[in-house]
């Protein structure tokens, strides 16, 4: 209609990074078949976009998220693409080093348990500089204003202290400051608020979010909190055992679901400020990639479920602009 | 009404000699005359017959140790518990009865239940601590009752807790609690190491279990959202102390104290910006 055939829009370019049905097989415990832990994922992380991975135990998107970082346990298989500007990171070869901390950078859950506990501070933020041969006193200054930067108060003086000495909020702060050292263009921060108080969650959101805007920075937010999800990310990923169950802007995701599996997550994360009733609790447990039931795996559990579930795989499919669900009846979701 | 709960001016410290006080328990290692960390600094709370009290705040604000001394594994520096008048020692101090009126519900089912014993044998070993509340007749009847109470299909029974998912870990636990025959539940974060999809669903038991089994709840949490679900009254404590307490609606509807207003600030809600 009113657009020029001849421009295409700027997301057209290639996304930052890109994966397109990965897959990753871990060996199964006891011997026998490995299990397909990710199957078939597929997700843009364009440049200074922040995605939201959501997801249950089992749901596959911590291995996922190892696999866009390369440290997947070593047995494991992968599959797919994994494009990094549009190169392959899981062809073999890669060279991880030149990758981790300073193309992407991981913010870990636990600070406490990531960071070195008889490293101060300063050292360990300041290692990826010392590595890149910069002189002592230049990587004390630099490392004096990235934890500025995050908000560490006195950072002359706390870059001096133990990981033990700082409170759970300073610790992820000076987490998220070691990560910034390589100046990363992705950021991939695994639950980085679960292991924290309410109160320091908010700040350390807020400071994730205006870090990633000033910066332009891309952010792969790993979480099962659907809260933190539609706080800071611009779009949403929903995995269900090891598949995505449905991708697109996060507001819409979680304000009109296109699968019934977000549908219920949103359904039973309570209110704060008003009384709601209980919702009602979807049935089960949620399906492991072990024990995978067939069709959709989402179905034992789905009040929608009809035979055609139980069989047919259902294929991810664009059900609005920019959305995809992975639902048979995807438009009855939305619809209702 | 007249309470189940009494909890009068609880203090408890760690790591220290109370301030003052001759007798207190000190460590060797506690240097003489060092005050410890005061962990609660005189708390009182009642629970009424059948009411759902949420014990909200961070960590370090003292609501396990509060949830800890109603239970016995924590002894008090001063101050009383009491339950219908009676008052709640020491676990292992307690008469049977009030043993068993008063249980707990732990925040992760998967360790604090054995892994290697099956959930038949986890229920028996309940009702061999308390013989008293243990079925007269047909166990595996009895059983059966019980695991249905919770959600669990009979056949739960015979598999071992390491081989369960947490959900249904969390309802094992809870079946434990409830075989006794308890009348207050203490539940200390039960259902925040569960997945988001089987939070609801146990919220939901704990909700049927008390009009059905006729339950007073003692629900310690950290997340205000799940406390206006499920709670009466709420107490908000910060530090060891209370802050602020009263029905739940008007706690977080229109808060009075400076804290539980930042608490509910920093609660994250669908939906709403940051």
């Amino acid at each position: 209609m009113g657009e020029p055939l001849t421009a295409p829009r700027a997301t057209t370019a290639a996304p930052l990074l890109r994966a397109d049905g990965l897959t990753v097989d871990l060996p199964a415990p006891g011997g026998g078949e490995p299990v397909r832990v990710v199957d078939g994922v597929t997700f843009d992380v364009p440049a200074g976009t922040t995605v939201g991975l959501i997801g249950e135990s089992g749901s596959g998107k911590t291995m996922t998220a190892l696999a866009v970082i390369g440290l997947l346990p070593e047995r494991a298989a992968t599959g797919g693409e994994l494009a990094w500007r549009g190169e392959n990171l899981l062809r073999p070869g890669t060279d991880w080093h030149r990758v981790r901390g300073h193309e992407i950078a991981m913010i870990f859950q636990d600070p406490l348990a990531a960071l070195n506990p008889s490293l101060t501070i300063g050292r360990q933020v300041g290692e990826i500089l010392r590595r890149a041969g910069r002189p002592r006193a230049e990587v004390r200054r630099a490392v004096a204003d990235l934890l500025d930067r995050v908000g560490v108060p006195d950072p002359v003086r706390r870059m001096d202290a133990y990981p033990h000495e700082l409170s759970g909020g300073l610790r992820q702060r000076a987490m998220i400051a070691l990560a910034l050292a390589g100046s990363p263009s992705l950021l991939l921060a695994d639950e980085p608020t679960t292991a924290l108080d309410v109160t320091v969650q908010a700040r350390i959101l807020r400071l994730l979010r205006s870090i990633q805007q000033e910066q332009g920075l891309a952010m792969l937010l790993v979480s099962h909190d659907l809260r933190v999800v539609a706080h800071v990310a611009d779009e949403a990923v929903v995995m269900y055992a090891g598949r995505v169950a449905e991708r697109g802007p996060a507001g819409a995701t979680l304000r009109r679901p296109a699968h019934p599996y977000t549908r219920a997550l949103v359904a039973s994360v309570p209110a704060v400020r008003t009384r709601t009733a209980l919702a009602d609790p979807l049935p089960g447990a949620p399906a492991t990639p072990a024990n995978r039931p067939s069709g959709c795996a989402f179905h034992p559990r789905c009040s929608l479920a009809r035979d055609r579930c139980r069989i047919e795989v259902p294929r991810t499919r664009e059900v609005e602009p920019g959305r995809w669900s992975a639902c048979h009846f995807a438009e009855e979701v939305i619809g209702s | 009404m007249s309470d189940l709960l009494v909890v009068s001016d609880l203090r408890v410290t760690f790591g220290g000699r109370p301030n003052g006080r001759a007798g207190g328990r000190t460590k060797s290692w506690a240097r003489r005359g060092r005050t410890g960390l005061v962990a609660v600094d005189g708390v009182s709370l009642r629970v009424a017959p059948e009411e759902t009290l949420a014990v909200v705040g961070e960590s370090g604000s003292g609501k396990t140790t509060v949830a800890r001394c109603v239970v016995g594994l924590q002894r008090p520096d001063s101050g009383s518990v009491t339950f219908e008048g009676r008052p709640l020692g020491p676990v292992g101090r307690r008469p049977p009865e009030l043993q068993r009126a008063v249980q707990m519900v732990f925040q992760d089912p998967r360790s604090s239940l054995n892994p290697r014993m099956t959930v038949a044998e986890l229920i028996g070993e309940a009702w061999r601590t308390h013989p008293a509340a243990a079925p007269a007749g047909d166990r595996p009847a009895a059983l059966r009752r019980v695991l249905a109470d919770v959600g669990l299909d009979g056949d739960v029974a015979a598999r071992r807790a390491g081989d369960l998912s947490g959900g249904q870990c969390q309802r094992v636990s809870i079946a434990r609690a409830l075989a006794v025959g308890p009348r207050l539940l203490v539940c200390d974060e039960a259902v925040s190491a569960l997945d988001v999809s089987v939070q609801a669903q146990i919220l939901r038991l704990l909700v049927d279990l008390r009009s059905s089994h006729r339950l007073a709840l003692l629900f310690i949490t950290h997340d205000l959202g799940v406390v206006h679900q499920i709670a009466d009254r709420v107490a908000v404590m910060r530090g060891g102390a209370l802050v602020e307490e009263g029905p739940a609606g008007q706690v977080l509807g229109a808060p009075r104290h400076e804290y539980t207003r930042t608490l509910l600030d920093a609660a994250l809600d669908l939906g709403a910006e940051a």
